[in-house]
């Protein structure tokens, strides 16, 4: 298996020091696999790690613990001159595009500056030769190449933002909610954008997004996580059909669904409450204060991510 | 139904530097007792400038320069400023999309929602508006309120302000709610617990509400009649059930297809509206969705077309519906095929 996987991450955790002696327990012990030419999109409400996990993965922060490997290489503890090289395998595409574009520098210039940074040109002007294409090939021309960010849609910043972090032919790009700054219309195209690169280039996406519907849509696999850790992972058309996890059930019972009649026939089984501090999370399974299942144990013993059958992995008592 | 507020022709404009912005040019529509009407279109659609509208919450480069609002008989679009401040927290309130930015960050929350019923009725008590506040937070669900009336809007998770915020835009018991996209900014499940207690409230108390939201799963969960508007005027307006199961108008048509549904086949693609909403400044001459529109004919981009009503509360304007339309091409032809059926 692991010899077709992209990305694989094992018992990866992430403190942060909050003033004051605390930690934030952002990222704890996730394991996951991202297979070459797959999507594996992770969910969960903010707050619970899944940008900062997606962060650390990609080396923007440091892991506290654990291992990350990109195509079988190491990287957790590279440092970042190593990793430079590296880089031009694993790109970001961002959630806003209107602060993660430069407003001083044009479209071709934000486009080009990967190509110029890893040296694949030397010169600015090379570089339009790679760039235009890249341009038409997310749905903008050649005339848009002059201008600024500030005069572009959202839907047309993300494409620039796409373009930019494809440009390099990465192999990996993890997609930090890329469509939620969107409007709906907008974001179809922008998944059908993404949808046609994996085809053809056969890219591994790590997709984040807190929209379970369009998570299941473009995953293979999806992960779900709660307070910095993974509780459930499973092929993304499972996850709907049988949800085994209590926080798993209530997610999906909170989606909208887009069907007035089902809206109201739907048993509701939706959570109460709110995310607790991720500075001092619950003793035993993090989920335990808001499950409306949680027996004693589950405030004692944390319950371990453990395939229950299929690859269906699951961390609940309640599952064995 | 007896209809609370109706609006007639509402045109809105901004005055820029690069000209006047038409955001809004002509929306007609009305709200019935208790009911929960969904406005629904994508940014710069007017959604949210029809509402400012209502409440005169417009930026000074704005004019409301035709049409009425009628709430009780009285035309809001020509209400005196001191009338206005005396039905803004009264009898209509609102609620914003960000409610952090609607909060005073200096002042406990508690006495914020205290302010809210002391400007309408100065007559009552301290201790009277107290018990009032507290007891709006139990209703709106805030845990320990009589700890939390001393809290401040820093301390509160997302979710927990906009619970404020409601119990603010309650506290006068207003006869319309204007949600102006209050749970965009939340995760689906306070999103659905905010849901769950703004249909509480039209049950309990008959509060009117206008919804304003991009998300057709949110609409469909909550509202009972949806007014889709695009380019600054209504597309179409239909009851809930019509306007998913018989929409009749190629954007409601895109816009349903474009969100992928629960047991969406992975192996088909969404099918996006192509392009992007028109520009304001210049609106187009025709249907302003002509130019994103698959079914588009000359006279479209012509010739606006007239609202045509469908059935009993439904409505469209789309030149596809006139009698005289080609049935080839025509998702609403007698003969031909729905628009979505074919690929």
């Amino acid at each position: 298996m692991s010899e077709t996987a992209m990305l694989e991450v094992k018992n990866l955790t992430k403190h942060f020091k909050a003033g004051r002696g605390q930690v934030v327990h952002a990222v704890d012990n996730v394991s996951f696999v991202l297979k070459k030419g797959k999507t594996l999109g992770l969910v969960g409400e903010s707050g619970c790690g899944k940008s900062s996990c997606a962060r650390t993965v990609i080396r923007i922060y440091e892991p506290t613990e654990g291992t990350i490997l990109l195509d079988g290489q190491d990287i957790s503890h590279m440092k970042q001159r190593e990793l430079k090289p590296l880089r031009r395998k694993m790109q970001m595409i961002f959630q806003d595009p209107y602060a993660s574009l430069n407003a001083r520098m044009t479209v071709r210039d934000i486009i080009a500056e990967p190509l110029l940074a890893h040296g694949v040109v030397k010169k600015k002007d090379q570089a339009n030769e790679l760039v235009y294409p890249m341009l038409e090939r997310v749905g903008l021309t050649k005339e848009h190449a002059n201008r600024y960010a500030h005069e572009f849609s959202g839907g047309q910043r993300q494409r620039v933002g796409i373009a930019r972090a494809l440009i390099l032919q990465p192999e990996l790009v993890i997609c930090d909610e890329p469509i939620s700054a969107l409007d709906v219309s907008i974001q179809a195209q922008v998944i059908n954008l993404l949808r046609d690169f994996q085809e053809e280039k056969g890219v591994s996406y790590l997709f984040i997004a807190h929209d379970l519907s369009m998570v299941r849509y473009v995953s293979d696999d999806v992960g779900v996580m709660y307070l910095g850790q993974l509780v459930e992972v499973c092929e993304s058309g499972e996850i709907y059909k049988n949800p085994l996890h209590p926080y798993t059930k209530g997610l999906l019972g909170s989606i909208p669904i887009a069907n007035p009649r089902l809206a109201r026939e739907k048993e509701k089984s939706s959570i109460e409450g709110d995310i607790p501090s991720p500075i001092a999370p619950p003793s035993g399974c993090r989920f335990h204060t808001r499950c409306p299942f949680a027996r004693p144990e589950c405030g004692e013993r944390a319950p371990v991510l453990k395939d229950v059958g299929g690859g269906h992995m699951v961390a609940c008592h309640l599952y064995g | 139904m007896e209809p609370i507020l109706t609006i007639e022709n509402l045109k809105t404009s901004f005055m820029t530097s690069n000209g006047e912005v038409q955001a809004v040019r002509g929306v007609s529509f009305t709200v019935g007792k208790g009911e929960i009407v969904g406005l629904v279109g994508e940014s710069g659609s007017g959604k949210s400038v029809t509402s400012m509208s209502i409440l005169r919450l417009l930026a000074d480069t704005a004019r409301i320069k035709e049409g009425k609002i009628l709430f009780e008989g009285e035309d809001l679009a020509k209400c005196s400023k001191a009338q206005m401040r005396k039905i803004r927290g009264g009898k209509i309130s609102m609620i914003f999309q960000d409610p952090m930015s609607s909060l005073n960050p200096l002042i406990p929350v508690g006495k914020q929602v205290a302010e809210m019923i002391r400007e309408h009725h100065p007559e009552k008590s301290g201790e009277e508006i107290r018990k009032e506040v507290l007891e709006l937070f139990a209703r709106v669900r805030i845990p320990e309120p009589e700890k939390r009336y001393k809290s401040f809007p820093h301390e509160f998770s997302g979710g927990m302000r906009q619970r404020v915020m409601i119990a603010m835009a309650l506290a006068n018991r207003p006869e319309l709610l204007i949600a102006d996209e209050p749970t965009t900014a939340l995760d689906v499940t306070i999103q659905d617990q905010i849901l769950k207690q703004l249909r509480e409230l039209e049950k309990q108390f008959g509060t009117s509400i206008i919804f304003i939201t991009h998300d057709l799963g949110v609409v469909a969960e909550l509202c009972d009649r949806v007014i889709v508007l695009y380019g600054g005027l209504v597309m179409e307006e239909a009851p809930i059930d019509d306007i998913f199961e018989n929409p009749k108008h190629p954007y409601t048509l895109g816009l349903l297809a474009s969100i992928p549904s629960v047991d969406q086949d992975k192996s088909r693609r969404l099918q996006p509206i192509p392009g992007s909403p028109p520009d304001m400044t210049k609106p187009p001459e025709g249907c302003p969705f002509a130019p994103r529109c698959k079914y588009a004919r000359v006279i479209c981009g012509r010739e606006l077309p007239e609202m045509t009503e469908i059935s009993q509360g439904h409505r469209s304007r789309c030149w596809l519906l006139d009698p005289e339309a080609p049935a080839e091409n025509n998702p609403f032809a007698e003969t031909g095929e729905r628009g979505e059926s074919h690929e």
